[in-house]
């Protein structure tokens, strides 16, 4: 980057791009002057942790339908139902109970890249499930209406040969069995979000983005075959027949014109529509609780997957989304991602704050919703239309141009 | 005045032997005797009175559909005493080229099959047919060892037999000098020009909006695109083919594309070609054909390694395979200048009650030949109907890239006009890339056999069908081949070999096929 330069250790630096363990270390202890900027916000695990995801949504939600009623609060319904381990294991028996035969999906909160996921249908599967790499769980029976079990979840840290046992939190979620398929395969979609703040609220949606397709075609029935059910990169790239060349990923634009084919604009827009309600009800959700700096910014990758009727469900969100390349495209699409995030950032002070577009990331939250209108000229018929494009013709060069005029990006 | 009348009543007639026998007669005629209980028809006016209701209730529309698809797939016929040979193709030359590519392409099919011991047809046993019923849906899982066969021939092939054509009664005894002809095709067909082009294609004139330039984020929808997707909308309430086929020149709104390609095709997905299709899914069930490892390895070696076509590997398997076995396409050869090839039952070679043509469609799949499908897969999911969207996009266009004809827009007349109008418009070019040994046609031979599928971003590709589709030719391949090197000329006047040549033209996907076009064919200095 023009006018930058990389810091030796023990050097002070304007900068950081750290990850998230290095902040849980550090940050408490170190002076951070005014003008510093950093990756990540002290607490993001109130958004990128499956539990605390879940609180988060469970309380803002009951907020919402405190204030404005039923209806608003039935727009946070994008989270499947979701039970936190050992903590809700009673109320998970009760919602399983209530629904047999539907299938649940256990996630690990602190992992990533699919390990420690499993499927299952039956209570019993949770006895039977041993992990492959040391885990040893005892389950202590106690007597609840007829017969409940409480776990512990307890695995031995993969770092050392002792016997030291952490325990570990699991949620558990209503497996979503209708996903959209194409070619028959499932997929879900990888999109990306800048927050530079949040009191008040700023966000920015970047354009592109990509969907990852499972490597084998959907079926219920086989439910231990993580490679159909789980489309992160990570696990796929294991799959035995997984083709590197192949790259099965498609760029949100491509996904949106084969929508757009199949089922019209109109159905399309409202898909893309409940998308954006997704991110901004995802962060209002914990903006109280995020300890807000001026100093931290935060890019998070949001993982939605569309059922067969359209609907758009969260999945998750990763405050340290992955940056890795699995092709020529995507190493494009990240390099863009960064040059245009570290613009955003502005840390060269180019911007007057006022901007709706930077590059490839459009303002979506501004302490408010944020509208096309402004510089294509009134608002169109009247009607408020949000600035948001994903999927949508990215000239991100052209923008930055016309943007910064003719300083070196 | 005279030849001209009697060529239409020629073509009348024609069109209404090949009606008679369609569906759609059966349903006029059903259609008209349900209608007899109408009040509104009486006996003394019955014909006229018939005539307005099928107006009236729309089946007059369907079938001025039917009778304008059959004016855009058959050709008229030249004489009426003209040989049916004539109607596949005229010149006696490229009938005899045509017969002995076909000699060779069969002979190494034959031979592949010897090498293999293995049978060109055999019925399954039960069990595999099971397996494969249950399979239907996903025979892309299926890894069978496809590692001793080979494609019967590639599109480079192919380039070398059309290369070596030579038209016995032409004698060019000139001195090779500059106005001769310098590229690889050395037949003496008419192509057109420029100006002529400018003509042909005057609704891409810059001044008349376009999809894939007036729809870009910069320029308001007020100005075009809105309204070309009402009268788009209008077109489909219509259900008229002759006016979708003239508003697609302009390009197809996404949402709309589906289904003014059906109309343009007189597609209409009825019980009885559902049924079709089934028919030939248990055709596929019964027997297995040497054919399908082919279509097998083709598949996996194109479409699956393709950064979108990929998802749609199984729709390809079911497509193909049952294409394979439809004998209804063996009616595209009586104007196509090939001719299916014959296969004798095992011990009867040359007895001609034993011939059958081999494959049953009569035609054999070359490497590539998969990415005709695949881009369709992008607009229809039902198995059936885009079986038959696929089925005829190749008997109206594709079969044409890959048999020697003189047609305009067979593949001979798609280089030599190529050629022409790159050496015409880029001849500094053209000739320091012969310089160099690289003849351009090397390099755009492949993007137009396969009709640039798998070359362009699949958006592009779909507005470039568009138009295949409204002008009904595919000459458009062969001017959009010149607007690619006279795109990227100045890097290619700086590049010393094939090699270097060749990577400067190896990534089309980031192209945009209109704007091209539109400056090749409008905004370039002649």
């Amino acid at each position: 980057r023009p006018g930058w330069q990389q810091a030796r250790n023990e050097e002070e630096w304007d900068f950081l791009w750290c990850d998230v363990s290095w902040l849980r270390e550090n940050f408490d202890h170190v002076y951070l002057e005014e003008h510093v900027r950093i990756c990540h916000f002290r607490n993001h695990y109130e958004l990128s942790r499956k539990n605390y995801l879940v609180k988060n949504l469970k309380r803002f939600r009951k907020q919402l339908e405190r204030e404005a009623g039923k209806l608003e609060a039935a727009r946070c319904d994008f989270f499947p139902k979701t039970f936190e381990l050992p903590l809700e294991y009673h109320l998970f028996v009760e919602e399983f109970r209530k629904k047999p035969g539907t299938t649940w999906i256990m996630k690990p909160v602190g992992r990533s890249q699919g390990k420690g996921i499993f499927l299952f249908r039956k209570l019993k599967d949770i006895f039977d499930w041993k992990m492959v790499s040391m885990t040893v769980f005892s389950i202590v029976s106690l007597d609840l209406q007829r017969q409940v079990s409480i776990f512990s979840f307890v695995t031995s840290s993969s770092c050392t040969q002792k016997d030291e046992t952490q325990i570990e939190t699991y949620v558990v979620q209503r497996y979503i069995e209708n996903p959209y398929l194409i070619g028959g395969r499932k997929f879900d979609l990888r999109v990306y979000i800048l927050v530079t703040s949040y009191s008040p609220l700023k966000a920015w949606l970047y354009r592109d983005g990509f969907a990852r397709f499972s490597s084998m075609r959907f079926t219920l029935n086989s439910i231990d075959d993580h490679y159909v059910h789980l489309t992160n990169v990570a696990v796929q790239k294991t799959a035995p027949d997984y083709d590197p060349e192949k790259g099965c990923k498609w760029m949100i634009q491509q996904l949106r014109q084969y929508l757009t084919a199949r089922h019209g604009t109109g159905l399309v827009e409202v898909l893309f529509a409940d998308m954006d309600n997704i991110f901004i009800k995802s962060l209002q959700s914990v903006q109280k609780v995020i300890i807000s700096d001026k100093r931290c910014f935060e890019l998070y990758g949001y993982d939605i997957l569309i059922d067969r009727d359209l609907k758009p469900w969260l999945l998750e969100v990763n405050a340290s989304p992955s940056l890795a390349a699995s092709s020529q495209e995507d190493y494009e699409l990240k390099c863009h991602l960064l040059e245009d995030t570290l613009h955003v950032v502005d840390m060269e002070g180019r911007l007057t704050g006022k901007e709706k577009r930077v590059g490839g990331f459009d303002l979506i939250w501004n302490d408010g919703p944020v509208s096309r209108g402004g510089n294509l000229g009134a608002l169109v018929n009247g009607n408020f239309v949000a600035n948001t494009h994903l999927g949508c013709f990215n000239d991100r060069k052209k923008q930055l141009k016309e943007l910064f005029g003719n300083l070196p990006a | 005045m005279l030849e001209q009348d009697s060529g239409l009543s020629l073509t009348i007639a024609r069109i209404v032997q090949r009606l008679k026998g369609s569906s759609l007669h059966s349903q006029l005629e059903r259609q008209a005797r349900i209608s007899l209980h109408n009040p509104e028809i009486k006996l003394e006016s019955l014909k006229e009175d018939i005539k307005d209701f099928l107006k009236t209730s729309g089946w007059e529309k369907k079938l001025q559909n039917a009778v304008y698809s059959e004016l855009n797939v058959f050709p008229s016929p030249c004489h009426p005493a003209a040989p049916p040979e004539h109607m596949k193709e005229p010149l006696a030359y490229m009938r005899k080229a045509q017969g002995s590519w076909e000699k060779r392409i069969l002979k190494s099919l034959n031979s592949m099959c010897t090498e293999l011991s293995i049978p060109l047809a055999q019925k399954r046993p039960a069990s595999e047919q099971k397996e494969l019923l249950n399979k239907w849906n996903e025979m892309g899982t299926d890894e069978p060892d496809l590692s001793l066969f080979r494609p019967v021939y590639a599109p480079k092939d192919f380039l070398e037999v059309l290369m070596n054509l030579r038209n016995p009664n032409y004698e060019n005894g000139e001195q090779l000098s500059f106005r001769n002809h310098l590229g690889l095709i050395q037949v003496p067909l008419k192509v057109k020009d420029i100006p002529e082009l400018k003509e042909d294609f005057s609704e891409l004139d810059l001044n008349v909006g376009q999809l894939g330039i007036d729809d870009s984020a910069q320029v308001p929808p007020e100005f075009f695109e809105n309204e070309h997707v009402r009268i788009g909308q209008k077109v489909l309430a219509e259900q008229d083919s002759a006016a979708a086929q003239q508003y697609v020149r302009q390009g197809c709104p996404t949402a709309l594309r589906a289904d003014l390609w059906a109309l343009i095709l007189n597609i209409s997905n009825q019980p009885e070609d559902i049924l079709y299709y089934e028919q030939l899914k248990s055709n596929v069930i019964q027997h297995d054909l040497l054919v399908d490892s082919l279509i097998y390895k083709d598949v996996k070696l194109t479409a699956s390694n393709d950064d979108y076509y990929f998802v749609f590997e199984d729709y390809l398997y079911q497509v193909l395979l049952c294409f394979s076995r439809d004998t209804s396409v063996l009616e595209h050869f009586a104007y196509s200048s090939a001719t299916p090839p014959k296969s004798y039952i095992r011990g009867k070679l040359g007895i001609e009650e034993y011939a059958v043509f081999y494959p049953p469609n009569g035609v054999i799949p070359f490497h590539g030949f998969s990415m005709y499908v695949a881009p369709l897969c992008f607009l229809y999911h039902e198995p059936s109907k885009l079986y038959q969207i696929f089925r005829e996009m190749y008997v109206r266009f594709f079969f044409r890239l890959h048999s020697i004809s003189s047609h305009p827009s067979g593949i001979v007349s798609l280089c030599l006009l190529f050629e022409t109008l790159l050496q015409t418009h880029l001849p500094q070019l053209f000739y320091h890339l012969r310089e160099i040994g690289a003849q351009p046609l090397r390099i755009s031979f492949k993007w137009m056999v396969r009709a640039f599928s798998g070359y362009l971003a699949t958006d592009q590709l779909l507005l470039l069908w568009d138009r295949i589709l409204g002008y009904n030719s595919l000459e458009i391949l062969a001017v959009l081949a010149a607007a690619v090197f006279a795109f990227r000329a100045v890097n290619l006047m700086e590049v010393t070999s094939l090699a270097a040549a060749e990577a400067v033209l190896a990534d089309l996907s980031t192209l945009k096929v209109m704007p091209l076009l539109q400056i090749f064919l409008f905004a370039t200095v002649t």
